[in-house]
């Protein structure tokens, strides 16, 4: 379990770190929180020629509001985001994912920016910023660039981001008046990778939910969107009758796969009863 | 003499016996000066990695190391013929296991490979991270061969036969036969008969298998910084295979970071390690990695139940029957065998219960996995878990309550000693007392009227037992009958130096349970010397006595009596002294809190460290006739029982989310008897990390092959260990049943844990489920199966 020899880099900058990924002619990983990174070093998963440390790349880390958007730097360290007042005010769907996101000494060093970039088809945060519209910043030697957090996961592992850009930022609308989050995952232990979840968020009126958006995780290459299951929902009051509704035209949505915990028909049976959980949830 | 002799250690002034006293090595862990394998460093030291086969069952038609060896910093390039050269092939039967059958077993593969993991070749280089680059520059042409993975298939008429120099797949059957079965079954009321699975799992230490060889050609001596729980038997093992003489081998294992049995074992990595080292004259350090954990550590359980019993309508068992199939792996582990497992289940099965009709069958077949082998509890979670289960589904359809049925089959604890139904002697057992404390502890009633009420709520809870004997202090019946070179017996030794402090030497090794603290507080005990004053030297077969080691529950029951003895003979030896000193009779007196004492008053009378000082350097004070003895040795060897068994009782409480199959543990209970409890925090822990491992074979540990004989989840990600935020308060009490044949009275307490927690587990989660007419017996419990059970997928 020692990775293969690798030349290591650590830029000051931004700049010197995009100069350094374009210049680069062999493979090449970024080093963040190294969470994922490593053990796929080590375990030689990956062998990249070239390794560049953006830890030293100051400008990548911090969360602040600016206007209606919050913007977690790509490099800011999941503990951070846990505790952080701004989040829980103005995106609180990402606080209830936190803790489910590992442990707390993984949650000290990995990053947020690195969970996007990685994509883990089982991971919380894509999931969270589909369901919440955010929006992925990009930089690369022609400038930054942003795209949306559902056109950025492409496939298992595969995102929008090429070979010489780096993810700087997330940008995630604020919450808006009358718009809740609900948060719900089943894993074998607790901060095992989900063997389903979801993040839901919309627009509640009472009993009456619309604008829903069901993000699903661990059943599918990416974060699924229940577009189906959302288009029943909408503009009804959550209750049994609805929530039955929804949960069938799930079917329409998701084509879950067999894992090593489940059957793609457990994680089925899981979507369907963390609907009804997370629909409850957001009229509490 | 001393005016206590004849008194026994539980009647000694100041015991620390029953006491928590800390142990003495947790500052050291705790301060991280703890000293394993891995930490040493020597000058010239060589790193070495292995390749190992990625197929369950392949050919090597050849093996290409010429552009590895060309690599700066590599030294030498190893195949299975290089090592075979210089180590020895092992068998791993025991002769007293009539029929076990296994061959010879190379410790680097030669020929071919027979588990996906399987060591073939070794590189030994300047660091571990360079051998491992240069492993990928060996060329290696296999040819695939179809493996045999399935044991329920291993024995048909078409598998692959592993081993060419057999008929069939079939390592070992036993078979017992005792009273009439079928006619017990015929006169029974009820006859429940049902199929129990248990997953294939591993061992886990934190600590991974670790060796530094450093062969030193000047001395044709080699020392060997190993994490193993039986050093004299590894020496044993090396010096046989590596044909040196036992006394220029030294094994060291100071700290050792968890064992569980599986460092009882022969490896071919550790075996071809200590064999470069001697090819190379140069230290070589190999440490398994996680991953090579999962490939190269043995594997444990795997066992499939055909389990029926027959009962009369007042409950009791009036026949038992199994019919066991285990696969081991392609070969039987070295030097204990892979047949004793099995051959526990047949012995243990329903051994907490008087019946006279008994008829077992256990099979054991080779496979193209990882060699399985003795793991902590040995075969007692399945034992254990198919009489369990078969007497709650007995006592639910005569409608009694199953801990009723159970104290009805249970020996009054006034009828002992006593024969389980193959015959084995059961010393002193308290099954009586222990089922009725447990009843006290778990508030029963209290359960049963709460599951009534949350069951209207849609919320299914329930509790379960598990009652079982558990086999701890082997005699030598266990394996030196079989001619394995295991001690069964164990040494102390004690030094008392010139300051009046105590240098114990132990042949039990330290691996994180507390052996050293149980072997200084039995000596302070003895000798009346303070627990501070003594320091405790383990894990040396150069510095310490003779003996078995740590494993099967030993520890404390045999060299914490070694420890005994030589702490009574010492105390004579000095009190020899301070009576002429003192001009009394050594009889009357005694040793408390480092000082000779008067026995009858306690009167301080002079220090031990003045009576060190006199013998080390004033002897000539002394008589010409008289010589001091300052430094014993003694031994100890059960010889009156083949085991020192144990019994204990566990309660599981637990929820079923019926929705998800969610397993959520509420609490569990254990009342366990390992006569004299030297530590009470020790063995609370022991029985606590037990039953952790419990809940691990029982919910959630399992090694998952594809039909292709590949383990698909060999990292600690996707392979799921129990954790703290999963596991309940477990609440153990104790009652002590002594051990005559000693005077410390001990037994083993390391298994009761592990043997009895799945059971538990099994049956209140069947409890739970009753309502909804859904039953499991395939361990691990996973949600998936839950669901299964409950028709929701």
């Amino acid at each position: 379990m020692k990775p293969s020899p690798f030349d290591y880099v650590k830029p000051a900058s931004l700049g010197e770190a995009l100069s350094l990924l374009s210049d680069s002619d062999g493979e090449v990983a970024v080093l963040a929180g190294g969470q994922s990174l490593m053990p796929t070093l080590n375990m030689r998963l990956s062998s990249p020629s070239l390794l560049i440390d953006i830890n030293g790349i100051t400008e990548l880390d911090g969360i602040e509001v600016v206007e209606d958007v919050i913007r977690i730097g790509a490099l800011t360290r999941h503990q951070v985001v846990q505790s952080s007042a701004d989040i829980a005010q103005h995106a609180p769907l990402i606080a209830m994912a936190m803790p489910h996101i590992a442990h707390p000494a993984i949650r000290n060093r990995g990053t947020f920016g690195g969970s996007i970039a990685l994509a883990d088809p089982a991971a919380e945060l894509p999931a969270c910023l589909c369901a919440l519209g955010a929006t992925i910043e990009i930089a690369g030697n022609k400038g930054r660039r942003t795209v949306s957090a559902v056109d950025f996961f492409k496939d298992l592992y595969e995102t929008d981001l090429a070979d010489d850009e780096l993810l700087t930022a997330v940008e995630i609308p604020v919450l808006a008046d009358g718009y809740r989050s609900a948060f719900e995952e089943l894993a074998r232990r607790h901060g095992d990778y989900a063997m389903t979840g979801l993040a839901a968020h919309g627009l509640i009126d009472g009993d009456k939910v619309s604008d829903l958006r069901l993000a699903f995780f661990a059943v599918g290459g990416t974060p699924v969107l229940a577009k189906n299951a959302a288009a029943v929902a909408e503009g009804k009051n959550i209750g049994d009758e609805m929530i039955s509704a929804v949960q069938s035209a799930l079917e329409k949505d998701l084509d879950p796969f067999d894992d090593l915990n489940c059957s793609a028909a457990v994680k089925m049976l899981y979507a369907k009863e963390l609907t009804s959980r997370a629909l409850k949830a957001l009229i509490r | 003499m001393s005016g206590s002799e004849g008194l026994s250690i539980h009647d000694r002034p100041n015991s620390y016996i029953g006491r928590s006293v800390p142990r003495p090595n947790l500052p050291r862990l705790l301060k991280g000066r703890g000293s394993y394998a891995d930490d040493v460093k020597l000058p010239r030291m060589l790193h070495a990695a292995f390749l190992r086969s990625p197929y369950a069952h392949a050919e090597i038609v050849s093996i290409k190391t010429d552009e590895a060896e060309k690599v700066t910093g590599v030294f030498r390039v190893f195949t299975g013929d290089d090592i075979a050269k210089v180590c020895s092939p092992w068998v791993g039967v025991l002769t007293h296991l009539e029929g076990l059958r296994s061959p010879p077993q190379h410790a680097l593969a030669v020929g071919r490979v027979l588990w996906q993991g399987e060591p073939l070749a070794a590189v030994v280089a300047e660091s571990r991270a360079l051998a491992e680059d240069v492993l990928e520059l060996i060329e290696v042409d296999y040819k695939e061969l179809p493996p045999a993975v399935d044991m329920e298939k291993a024995l048909d008429g078409d598998a692959e036969v592993i081993h060419d120099v057999y008929e069939n797949n079939l390592c070992w059957e036993r078979n017992v036969n005792q009273g009439d079965v079928d006619a017990a079954f015929a006169a029974s009321e009820v006859v429940i008969e049902e199929e129990y699975r248990f997953g294939r799992h591993t061992g886990v230490t934190l600590e991974s298998r670790s060796i530094v060889a450093d062969f030193d050609a000047g001395e044709d001596m080699l020392t060997l910084y190993h994490s193993t729980q039986a050093p004299h038997m590894k020496q044993a093992l090396f010096a046989k295979h590596l044909d040196l003489d036992e006394h220029k081998i030294r094994i060291i294992c100071r700290d050792v970071g968890g064992a569980f049995g599986l460092k009882a074992h022969a490896y071919g990595d550790e075996f071809a390690t200590a064999a470069m080292s001697m090819v190379l004259k140069r230290p070589v350090k190999f440490v398994a990695d996680r991953m090579e954990s999962f490939l190269g550590d043995i594997h444990a359980r795997d066992h499939i139940v055909k389990g029926k019993i027959g009962v009369s309508k007042e409950g009791k068992i009036l026949g038992l029957e199994i019919d066991d199939l285990t696969g081991i792996g392609p070969y039987s582990v070295y030097p204990r065998s892979s047949a004793i497992e099995i051959n526990q289940v047949l012995n243990l099965t329903g051994g907490a219960y008087v019946f006279e009709n008994y008829r077992a069958r256990g099979r054991v077949v080779f496979q193209n996995k990882p060699p399985m082998c003795q793991y902590r509890a040995v075969g007692h979670p399945i034992a254990i878990s198919v009489a369990e289960s078969l007497v709650e589904l007995a006592a639910s359809a005569i409608d009694m309550e199953s801990m009723q049925m159970r104290q009805l089959n249970m020996a009054a604890d006034d009828d002992y000693p006593n024969k389980t139904v193959t015959g084995i002697p059961l010393e002193n057992l308290s099954h009586q007392e222990s089922t009725t404390k447990l009843m006290e502890m778990v508030n029963y009633q209290e359960i049963r009227n709460e599951q009534a009420e949350l069951r209207s709520n849609g919320i299914y809870r329930g509790v379960g037992f598990g009652a079982l004997i558990e086999v701890t202090n082997p005699s030598p019946a266990f394996y030196g009958v079989g001619g394995a070179p295991i001690s069964a017996q164990d040494g102390c030794s004690i030094k008392l130096d010139a300051k009046g402090n105590l240098i114990v030497g132990t042949s039990v090794t330290e691996q994180g349970q507390g052996a050293e603290a149980v072997i200084s507080q039995v000596v302070a005990t003895a000798v009346g010397i303070t627990p501070e004053k003594i320091k405790v030297i383990s894990g040396d077969t150069e510095n310490t006595p003779y003996g078995g080691g740590t494993w099967a529950s030993r520890g404390t029951g045999i060299a914490g009596e070694a420890a005994v003895k030589a702490g009574k003979v010492i105390r004579n030896n000095i009190l020899d002294v301070a009576g002429i000193l003192l001009q009394s009779e050594p009889e009357t007196l005694d040793i408390r809190n480092n000082q000779i004492v008067d026995d009858e008053n306690g009167t301080e009378r002079m220090s031990v460290a003045e009576i060190g000082r006199i013998v080390y350097y004033r002897g000539d004070t002394l008589p010409k006739d008289f010589q001091a003895e300052m430094m014993v040795v003694q031994h100890y060897l059960p010889k009156s029982f083949p085991f020192a068994f144990t019994n204990s009782v566990h309660c599981s409480h637990l929820e079923v989310d019926v929705t998800t199959g969610f397993i959520k543990l509420l609490k569990h209970w254990v009342v366990e008897d390992c006569g004299t409890v030297v530590n009470p925090q020790n063995v609370d822990d022991q029985v606590r990390g037990g039953v952790v491992q419990g809940i691990g074979g029982a919910l959630y540990e399992e090694c998952i092959y594809n039909d292709q004989g590949q383990l698909l989840n060999g990292n600690l990600a996707d392979y799921l260990v129990p954790m703290a935020v999963e596991l309940p308060e477990i609440i153990v009490g104790h009652v002590e049943s002594r051990t005559f044949e000693s005077d410390l009275g001990a037994k083993g307490a390391g298994e009761a844990g592990t043997a009895g927690a799945p059971a538990a587990i099994m049956n209140a989660l069947n409890d739970a489920l009753r309502p909804l007419e859904a039953k499991l017996t395939r361990q691990p419990f996973t949600p998936q199966r839950v669901l299964e059970a409950l028709g929701k997928v």
